[in-house]
């Protein structure tokens, strides 16, 4: 069994006015296996959250905890917590120009488990999961997310997350920008990876189409910095029919 | 990443403008196989402005006939000679620029000649120079790539050397040439090389160049067109640890209307007195109509205390040309690279590794011949074991 807790976290952003609260105390539990979705207008700071699980240095915690099985995630260095079982897929995935993502996978993949991946094994292991993916094998020759369209490359988020089978996923707007048939590929990655692995994940979206295919077992409201309300898969399709208007006035 | 950027594009109007000396002076200046012809090197000259005399030690006393190995590995009708002054090779691509590159051109009564024939397939070619001893010394090659040949010529410099060098290209009128210069040299070792490349019509090179080891490692590429359509892409990579000094100053000479020329070179410093410096020259002459020509050079400073001269120099004598740019920037780390690949598990000093070699690796992925690639990939993956822990 494993949780992921995340207590009473206050979080600023440095900008050039000096620190910028956002984040005013989210509690989450997250346990493995479970889905929880986030949704909330923009700006209220759920890429924040996103990004403060993972370690952007970035973004200062100034209040709360994150804990992982019990570990105080927030000590950890941004490789650290990915080695601890976290995974981050971006809203906006960044290019690293010059390093093909065959190189990129199995330098992440030496890392996570601590030894190069036989070489025959994880070829074809890279290669059955891109097949799922639908992304064609050539992108393995390419630069990391270099030229790759919105789609393409949260599809490669999806491949890292399947291949590198971390403990907690968060997926921040995974499914935005993607096409009616990517949307269902990319939910299938998601969906195998948490059969495979158990895995549990924070799915962040504006959108309930995702939630047809990736199920929710939790509904959380995400309005200024806080977890306005929290609910079953239901609060959803309210949300979609009446908007944050109720929060954002309360 | 976080760099600042000086950028300027050149339409149809006439322009100049750059820093230091104005290029026509460059053009306009000594060419000579004498030595007597050149002041002495001092700082106060524009060419060697940045490099402190000390740094040239033997270089600049007498010099000796090379006396390392020259190995070579090439298909059976590459043929290879030494060849007198009295050969029509010698100095047709070029006369020297600078009295150390017209010393070393006195010094040798003979140069080493490889011929490529014209051919089809693509012939592979290896030049192992390696020297152990470090007497000041003077090497002069000679590269005649026949009209309709297609060659790949990779020139491997390693060993301890304090050299003097000169290097004529020549490309026939429709050939092919990608020539490659490695310059990995002890950390005692210092080297200056003048490359002198010749073009026929229709002639297409890539010539790299890359800088790794060598306490001094100086290359001065320079280009010049006989013949309309030809194509010369100049690529470069230099890695500069603590205390080594790089320096490359390509110049390309459109003199012929209908040619393209690409200069691109990027490097990465680190640690203290890591010094490095690049010069770019065009010129686009009155009779270089259609010339098409572009020029980038791009440094990642990893630590404190190391420093990226970079000096683009474009000076355009017609109206008539295709484009005309040029552009120059120095910059650290990109942050968010490096949260990226943390984020999937991977060290920040793997990281950073990673980084620096995508960002050298992009000019090596420009070559598009795959087993040099491979090499010069493995090379740099090599200096950056070696150089950051
Ligand atoms: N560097 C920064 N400087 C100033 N403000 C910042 C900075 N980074 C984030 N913010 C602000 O923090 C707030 C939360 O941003 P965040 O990206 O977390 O929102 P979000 O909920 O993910 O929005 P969206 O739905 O649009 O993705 C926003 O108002 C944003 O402008
Ligand atoms: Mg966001």
């Amino acid at each position: 069994m494993s949780i992921l807790q995340i207590k009473n976290l206050h979080v600023s952003v440095e900008t050039d006015q000096g620190p910028k609260q956002i984040l005013r105390g989210v509690d989450l539990t997250i346990r493995n296996g479970e889905t929880h979705a986030i949704m909330g207008p923009n700006g209220s700071g759920k890429s924040t959250l996103a990004y403060s699980i993972a370690g952007h240095p970035k973004y200062e915690v100034t209040e709360g905890e994150i804990l992982l099985d019990g570990e105080n995630v927030l000590e950890m260095s941004v490789d650290e917590r990915a080695r601890a079982g976290l995974f981050l897929a971006m809203q906006y995935p960044v290019e690293i120009p010059g390093v093909s993502v065959s190189n990129f996978l199995r330098t992440a993949k030496t890392a996570i488990s601590g030894e190069a991946p036989s070489i025959r094994g994880w070829v074809k292991e890279v290669r059955e999961s891109m097949d799922a993916l639908r992304m064609d094998s050539a992108f393995t020759e390419r630069n990391v997310n270099e030229g790759f369209s919105g789609g393409e490359k949260k599809r490669h988020e999806i491949l890292q997350l399947s291949l590198l089978k971390p403990k907690f996923a968060v997926l921040d707007e995974t499914d935005s920008g993607l096409d009616v048939d990517a949307l269902k590929t990319v939910s299938e990655g998601v969906n195998r990876a948490k059969e495979a692995n158990d895995l549990g994940v924070l799915l962040i979206t504006h959108y309930t189409r995702i939630l047809k295919y990736i199920q929710p077992d939790f509904v959380h409201v995400f309005v200024a910095g806080q977890v306005a309300e929290q609910g079953g898969p239901e609060l959803a399709e309210r949300l979609e029919a009446e908007g944050y208007d109720r929060y954002v006035r309360a | 990443m976080n760099e600042q950027t000086k950028t300027a594009q050149h339409g149809l109007s006439e322009h100049s403008h750059g820093a230091g000396v104005p290029i026509q002076i460059r053009s306009a200046r000594v060419r000579s196989a004498d030595v007597n012809d050149f002041e002495l090197v001092t700082q106060r000259e524009e060419q060697w402005r940045y490099l402190s005399t000390d740094r040239l030690g033997g270089l600049l006393g007498e010099l000796e006939e090379f006396t390392g190995d020259l190995g070579l590995t090439a298909p059976d009708d590459v043929t290879t000679a030494w060849v007198g002054r009295d050969n029509e090779l010698f100095g047709k691509a070029g006369l020297p620029e600078d009295r150390i590159s017209a010393a070393a051109w006195t010094t040798c009564d003979a140069a080493y000649l490889i011929t490529v024939p014209s051919s089809e397939n693509a012939q592979e070619i290896s030049l192992k120079v390696t020297s152990a001893d470090s007497t000041p010394s003077a090497l002069h090659l000679i590269v005649d790539a026949k009209p309709f040949s297609n060659s790949t010529i990779v020139i491997d410099h390693t060993g301890d050397a304090v050299l003097a060098e000169n290097i004529e290209i020549n490309v026939g009128d429709e050939a092919q040439l990608t020539i490659v210069s490695i310059q990995d040299w002890s950390e005692d070792s210092i080297h200056t090389s003048a490359h002198f490349i010749r073009l026929g019509r229709n002639a297409r090179i890539k010539h790299i160049v890359v800088s790794l080891g060598g306490k001094t490692v100086r290359v001065v590429p320079s280009v010049e067109y006989t013949g309309p359509g030809a194509d010369a892409n100049l690529l470069g990579v230099y890695f500069a640890d603590a205390g080594q000094y790089l320096e490359h100053r390509p110049f390309i000479d459109h003199s012929e209307p209908n040619c393209k020329s690409r200069v691109t070179y990027k490097g990465a410093l680190q640690g203290t007195k890591a010094h490095t410096v690049w010069v770019g020259d065009v010129l686009i002459r009155k009779a270089a109509e259609g010339t098409d020509t572009y020029e980038l050079n791009r440094n990642l400073l990893l630590t404190d205390g190391a420093r990226a001269d970079s000096v683009p120099n474009l000076e355009i004598e017609t109206g008539q040309i295709e484009g005309a740019g040029h552009a120059s920037a120095s910059g650290r780390f990109d942050d968010e690279q490096l949260f990226y690949l943390q984020a999937r598990g991977i060290s920040e000093n793997e990281a950073r590794k990673l980084v620096v070699f995508g960002f050298l690796n992009e000019i090596i992925q420009q070559i598009g011949i795959e087993s040099v690639e491979t090499r010069l990939a493995e090379s740099i993956e090599a200096e950056l074991a070696r150089s950051t822990h």
